[in-house]
């Protein structure tokens, strides 16, 4: 095939295609798929968070994220930043230990993998001697002390990972400084947590799984210790030193002094907060001083076990005030943000940060009521699954601001407080232009995302429910409980994976950016055209039905029933409001959609036909059925073979959260070829080598609508068209009478089939797209009049280019003869998923660009096809074959970028283009000292080579001095 | 095979043509004309035919006309080959091949073409024992014998053919499947496997694609050429090494219309021995009705596929469905066009001038280049919106 393609050795064209075509998978939007670990650093203000899959995600300020991924792809179990650096230690499930640092790299910061250790016990010993359990980084950054499964604690020197044998704290030194009798009692066994004195860094405190806690002196080798009878889940310093705090597996807390004498000290303060009855373990808790004396208890867990026992719950009491927030999802880990000054008197929490399974959410916890934090990224896409999404480039400011402000007002609930995780710098450029990402939900919703940027920030939230009524009432709210229910939970967060219809789903989305109109279509055929409306409005949708088997009699469809809609007027709340309801009967979901805002004009297709609506007259222009007499299947309804509708969604769901679980793990492939292979021989799977014909099941099914203005009868005169593409492989086109604007209202649209093409070898028909003149495809509808696109030009003759799975085709128009062809799968056995027109511009000049087709294959290859000739031009591995979701949820923008979901909660944005490129770049500023010092190391080396040893030395003294000083002035800054 | 023959020259106008006895230089034809009305409706001429010089074959079927006095009346025209196989002469190839195996003697039948009954074609129509004018003197044995519908001579095609035996290895095949105009199913699977080639490091078992099962009545089985368990090295030439099963399945059914498969036989008795090829068998080894596919290279291969491929139909404003043209190349797409094998170089392979002959003998038959089959053609007339069960 090769030889047949290779498109010459024309160096110029070769060298063009270096500026024009690169490829880069440059961020990752949405939230991480099964987080598993979360971090804070005080000090750089940043949040890490760990997932199942061995990756590790770092979030400061908007814009500023960094991710790593361990080669292992195990499991992260904890994230540690060492105190006052720019680094941090991660726990993994197979015992292994990383270290990571920020390092700038040609003027951005980024985060690498420096070192790794894994603990070992002495011969002979079992495993669980070594497995590590509670990890504490020292402030003074010179040691890891890690807690083990058997008790003992193994000191680490950084950044070498050498242990310090002679440090180790063994349970027998433990053992040996207890008195007799509580010795006897039990042993030391696992180690729950460490927490370093916050005044005195010389003494840790070591809690034992059994109980028993011990404030260890490691100077002085003194101890003093602690006995609680209940299981012990983690402790709590608070901030002078003078007590701590203790959580249990019964779901008590519990309150101890320290004092330097060596009596045994009794609890000041022992609580069940959620009894008397049985309550759950409370597994991590914080004690946060304030100056007005009523400090902050925040925990996580100890609700009732038997009536609550399932709730994910962190409670927040402070004083009278107590909240049990409610969240969705299981709690990963959560951290409070307060005043970090180590000479600020109080703790003074702002922010409770929460790591749910699969969202985060942020609490204010200054203004009255706590309420929630809008965080600009980690949006939870998949709050209700993703169904479809649309990329719009380009979008005018007038509208962007309509969006903003319609979804501002969405957004009252939030809290006003700026976003406290502000760590880093941003120094990307500004992103050239406003992009939406439009996510289509299976509960009914439309999200609109800001996706200019690094950040995929949630603008506005459009639901379709209200149109129809529905067995959920939408009033239904979940926070109904009263006053004095206990325990005072608090749903928060959006993530709700139940849909109460799925009928509901939106399956295709289409936006004008320049009227500001909005189709969208769902599962049961609906078809929603719709308004940008600023204010809050009352009115009747109109609706009508569109028959598309045109009252065949002797059809029976099996599948899900229309839904219902509301009589009467409904009130829509500012924003997109829909005024115009299409019903496609059949109610089969909707397969493609177009939207022609200047001709006013919408048209649907499903599996068996497709029609054309005139939304300004508000009237059904025509309907044309695609049905081959013989597909009883799509007759039927795909879903009729399936019992539930809900249930095969649900598996749908699983498979794709399955296929994202193997998706990291990219390693192992070719150590399982072989083992691959002979599972094959068990089990041959067999195809069947047969030629489409016109009989097969779905050929009618509408994969593609199109509106071009074109010469489709004569050469002299262009008209309206609409052009549909089925799955058989047929284009039907059809010549469209739209009245001029001043006879719009009175005379009626007009339709008339004019052609219809039989592609032979019969593959779905996936793009369809009319070239002008001058080779270039013609724009979109309005496109002109608002003086963003050249006119397209009459003059030359058009060309017609139909893209099926299998084939790129042109044809002449208006005689349709064919000119070009590019088989695909023929030559290299792959089919074409997804095709879009882009506009590539060069990277070296401003002033060069040209249209290329995107295609990405079911092979998750991304090649580029030029336009008008069809040639090949490049082709990058882009998604796994064996992700399908990834490659069913591919989107491509207009100008050589892309997304596609690499699991239910994340896209990965990609980029084709040399000059559209939006990806992180941002500074993670250390210490200007240690900048200082570098400067001093270095000026050390050039004196003498004699001189390094020393000057090292000194200068890493001198680093931990002066960095301290400077990290005060720092830190007071930012509080002031 | 024979009541078939004897049914055709008794119930309908088939002029057997019975001729020719060669001389050294020259050929000798004799012919008889039939008439119409006896129960031997036949007419008979015998004339002669200078060997080394055929002619073309439009200047043979201008003489038959001339030596049965029908000037003006389009007949079908059959030889016997030496195996007693009614064949047609209807293109210069096949009438070179009637003249130069004639032996001594060549004897033609014309059949006037409104009346033709085209079953009479094929391997067998006649025996090598029997006389032809025998079963025309005897012609009420068979009465009873129902016709056996074989397409029309003109239109014969290659079902699948075994090519590029000079340049594949003697331990592979390349089967070319014909599945155009027939409703026959191409009627096989393929599985994954693996097979052990030899490489560098010695013997290696790697991954490949199989022939796993041929449905009864299928294309594939029907041409004997294609067995469960051959291993599929190419396909149009390309090597499916490396490709997944899915890959290779998309690529066989994107090329089913004109399918050439490379196969390594898992059976390897019966494979094409070079140099032993003998002329004139038909219906053992479809080669020979291919006289001029050897020589194919790969190249031409794939740009015969592109000729052969079908093209899409369109139909206008409710109208005939019609074959969408080739464009003229402009000179804007000069350039292009040869670097991206495209439509318009029809290399002649020898394989099918499959147009041309649709263009000759357009005349009352239905164009088999047309994949719509005539129910579906049927409803887009009318206008596609009324459906029937």
């Amino acid at each position: 095939m090769r030889r047949f393609l290779r498109p010459g050795h024309d160096p110029v064209r070769e060298r063009l295609k270096r500026d024009l075509f690169q490829f880069n998978k440059t961020v990752e939007h949405g939230f991480p798929h099964q987080p598993s670990a979360l971090g804070y650093s005080p000090f750089l203000r940043l949040m890490a968070i760990g997932t199942r899959s061995g990756a590790i995600k770092l979030y400061g300020a908007p814009g500023v994220e960094f991710m790593g991924l361990h080669e292992e792809n195990n499991t992260v179990m904890q994230i540690h930043f060492i105190p006052d650096q720019c680094q941090l230690v991660t726990l993994l499930d197979d015992n292994s230990l990383h270290l990571w640092s920020l390092k700038q790299h040609g003027g951005a910061s980024e985060l690498r993998e420096e070192h790794r250790f894994t603990l070992k016990g002495p011969p002979g010993s079992p495993p669980s001697a070594t497995q590590v359990t509670a990890v504490l980084p020292h402030s003074s950054r010179e040691v890891l002390y890690l807690g083990t499964e058997s008790g003992s604690i193994f000191v680490l020197e950084l950044p070498s990972f050498r242990v310090l044998e002679d440090r180790t704290i063994s349970p027998e030194a433990v053992l040996q400084r207890i008195s007799e009798d509580n010795c006897n009692r039990r042993s030391c066994e696992l180690v729950e947590a460490l927490r370093e004195h916050p005044k005195n860094p010389d003494q840790i405190l070591i809690g034992y799984s059994r109980g028993l806690i011990v404030l260890w002196d490691l100077r002085a080798g003194r101890s003093f210790v602690w006995l609680s009878f209940q299981q012990l889940e983690n402790l709590y310093w608070q901030r002078d030193g003078s007590k701590f705090i203790s959580c249990h597996y019964d779901g008590s807390y519990t309150q101890w002094p320290v004092s330097s004498d060596n009596r045994q000290p009794e609890p000041l303060e022992n609580t069940v907060p959620y009894g008397p009855f049985p309550c759950k373990a409370i597994s991590k808790i914080y004690w946060q001083t304030t100056k007005n004396g009523l400090p902050y208890i925040i925990f996580q867990g100890g609700m009732p076990r038997a009536s609550y026992g399932d709730r994910h719950s962190i409670s927040v009491i402070h004083g009278s005030q107590q909240t049990a927030f409610d969240f969705t999802s299981r709690v990963i880990d959560f951290f409070i943000i307060f005043s970090s000054d180590p000479a600020a008197e109080f703790d003074d929490p702002s922010a409770l940060v929460v790591l749910a399974e699969e969202e985060l959410v942020v609490i204010d916890l200054k203004s009255a009521g706590w309420p929630a934090v809008h965080p600009p990224y980690l949006a939870s896409l998949h709050c209700s699954a993703i169904t479809c999404s649309h990329h719009v480039s380009n979008i005018p400011l007038k509208l962007w601001e309509r969006i903003i402000s319609a979804g501002s007002k969405q957004n009252i609930h939030y809290s006003s407080m700026p976003w406290p995780i502000d760590g880093g710098t941003n120094i990307a450029p500004d992103p050239p232009q406003r992009d939406l990402l439009l996510t289509g939900h299976e509960d009914g919703t439309v999200r609109f995302w800001d996706a200019s940027g690094v950040c995929l920030h949630l603008l506005y939230k459009l639901s379709t429910v209200r149109v129809f009524l529905t067995d959920a009432d939408p009033n239904d709210n979940m926070n109904t409980l009263g006053e004095d229910e206990w325990p005072p939970l608090r749903k928060v967060g959006t993530f709700d994976p139940y849909s109460d219809d799925p009928r509901l789903g939106i399956q295709k989305i289409y936006l004008c950016k320049y009227s500001g109109y909005l189709a969208v279509a769902g599962t049961a055929g609906q078809v929603l055209v719709m308004e940008l409306n600023d204010e809050d409005a009352e009115h009747v949708v109109d609706h009508a039905e569109a028959d598309l088997l045109q009252d065949q009699e002797g059809y029976r469809w099996k599948g899900h029933e229309k839904l219902k809609t509301r009589d009467g007027p409904v009130r829509f709340e500012a924003g997109f409001q829909p005024f115009v309801l299409v019903q496609c009967q059949p109610p089969a979901v909707v397969t493609s959609l177009a939207l022609h805002s200047e001709w006013k004009l919408v048209a649907f297709g499903t599996s068996h036909g497709f029609g054309l609506f005139d939304h300004q007259q508000k009237r059904l222009v025509f309907v044309k059925c695609t049905l081959h007499p013989s597909d009883q299947l799509a007759l039927e309804g795909p879903l009729s073979r399936v019992k539930s509708l809900k249930k095969s969604l649900r598996q749908s769901f699983r498979r794709i959260r399955r296929s994202r679980v193997s998706s990291r793990k990219r390693s192992c492939w070719c150590k399982g070829e072989v083992d691959a292979l002979q599972e094959m021989e068990l089990a041959p799977v067999q195809r069947k080598i047969e030629a489409r014909s016109a009989e097969d099941s779905f050929t009618g099914f509408v994969r593609t609508l199109y509106f071009a203005d074109t010469f489709l009868r004569d050469s002299s005169r262009h008209c309206p068209s609409l052009w549909a593409g089925t799955n058989g492989g047929t284009v039907y086109a059809f010549c469209l009478r739209v009245p001029p604007a001043e006879r719009r209202m009175d005379e009626p649209v007009r339709a008339e089939q004019a052609k219809e093409i039989q592609l032979m070898h019969r593959a779905p028909v996936v793009g369809i797209l009319v070239l002008d003149g001058r080779s270039t495809p013609l724009p979109e509808p309005l496109e002109v009049a608002h003086d963003l696109s050249k006119s397209p030009d009459m003059q030359g003759s058009h060309q017609l280019l139909v893209v099926s799975e299998e084939q790129f085709k042109v044809f002449t128009l208006p005689k349709v003869s064919s000119k070009l062809k590019l088989k695909l799968t023929a030559l290299e056995g792959c089919r074409v998923r997804k095709v879009t027109v882009a506009n590539f511009g060069s990277c070296k000049t401003d002033d060069y660009s040209e249209n290329d087709l995107a295609v990405l294959t079911n092979l998750g290859d991304i090649q580029i096809i030029s336009l008008p000739f069809l040639k090949l031009q490049i082709r990058y591995p882009c998604i796994r074959k064996e992700d399908v979701s990834g490659i069913a949820s591919c989107v491509f923008t207009k100008y050589g970028q892309g997304f596609y979901l690499i699991s239910p909660s994340e896209f990965e944005r990609f980029s084709l283009s040399t000059k559209w490129l939006v990806e992180p770049r941002c500074i993670v500023e250390m210490p200007e000292v240690t900048s200082n010092n570098h400067v001093h190391n270095k000026s050390g080396t050039e004196n003498g080579k004699i001189l390094f040893g020393k000057s090292f030395f000194s200068s890493s003294l001198l680093e931990r001095k002066s960095g301290r000083l400077m990290e005060h002035a720092l830190l007071n800054d930012e509080s002031e | 095979m024979q009541e078939n023959l004897l049914n055709a020259l008794r119930g309908s106008g088939w002029l057997p043509l019975l001729s020719v006895s060669l001389g050294r230089n020259r050929t000798d034809l004799r012919s008889a004309l039939v008439g119409c009305t006896g129960i031997f409706g036949a007419e008979f001429r015998r004339f002669s035919l200078e060997r080394s010089k055929p002619g073309k074959f439009e200047e043979f079927y201008g003489l038959l006309q001339h030596v049965h006095k029908i000037p003006n009346v389009d007949v079908l025209v059959g030889y016997t080959d030496i195996h007693g196989d009614l064949l047609p002469i209807n293109n210069d190839d096949n009438y070179h091949k009637a003249v130069s195996t004639a032996n001594p003697l060549l004897r033609i039948f014309i059949q006037r073409k409104e009346d033709a009954d085209y079953s009479a074609f094929g391997t067998d129509t006649m025996t090598r024992k029997k006389n032809v004018l025998s079963n025309v003197l005897r012609p009420d044995n068979h009465k009873k014998k129902p016709h056996i519908v074989i397409s029309m001579p003109q239109d014969f095609r290659p079902v699948s053919s075994i090519i590029d035996v000079d340049i594949l290895p003697e331990t592979h095949r390349r089967v070319r499947l014909y599945k155009y105009g027939t409703d026959k199913p191409l009627g096989f699977y393929i599985r994954d496997g693996s097979s052990v080639r030899v490489t560098a490091h010695g013997l290696e078992k790697v991954p490949g694609i199989f022939i796993s099962r041929l449905v009864p009545g299928g294309l594939a089985q029907s041409t004997g050429l294609l067995a469960v368990n051959d291993e599929v090295l190419e396909v149009n030439g390309i090597e499916v090494s490396g490709k997944s099963l899915d890959q290779v399945t998309d690529m066989m059914i994107a090329n089913s219309r004109n399918l050439i498969i490379t196969v390594r036989p898992a059976n390897q008795r019966n494979n094409v021995v070079r140099n032993s090829r003998t002329s004139g068998s038909s219906g053992q080894s479809t080669e020979s009705s291919l006289p001029s596919s050897t020589p194919n290279i790969l190249g031409s291969l794939l740009q015969g596929e592109e000729e052969s491929d079908e093209e899409d139909i369109i139909i206008e404003d409710s109208g005939e469905p019609q074959q969408i043209p080739k464009a003229a190349p402009t000179s804007e797409s000069i350039e292009s066009l040869s670097q991206i094998e495209l439509l318009h170089e029809s290399t002649q392979n020898g394989f099918l001038p499959s147009s041309e002959l649709n263009l000759n003998h357009s005349a009352g038959s239905i164009s088999m280049e047309y994949e719509v089959p005539e129910p579906g053609r049927k409803s887009l007339e009318e206008e596609g919106t009324i459906i029937t069960l």
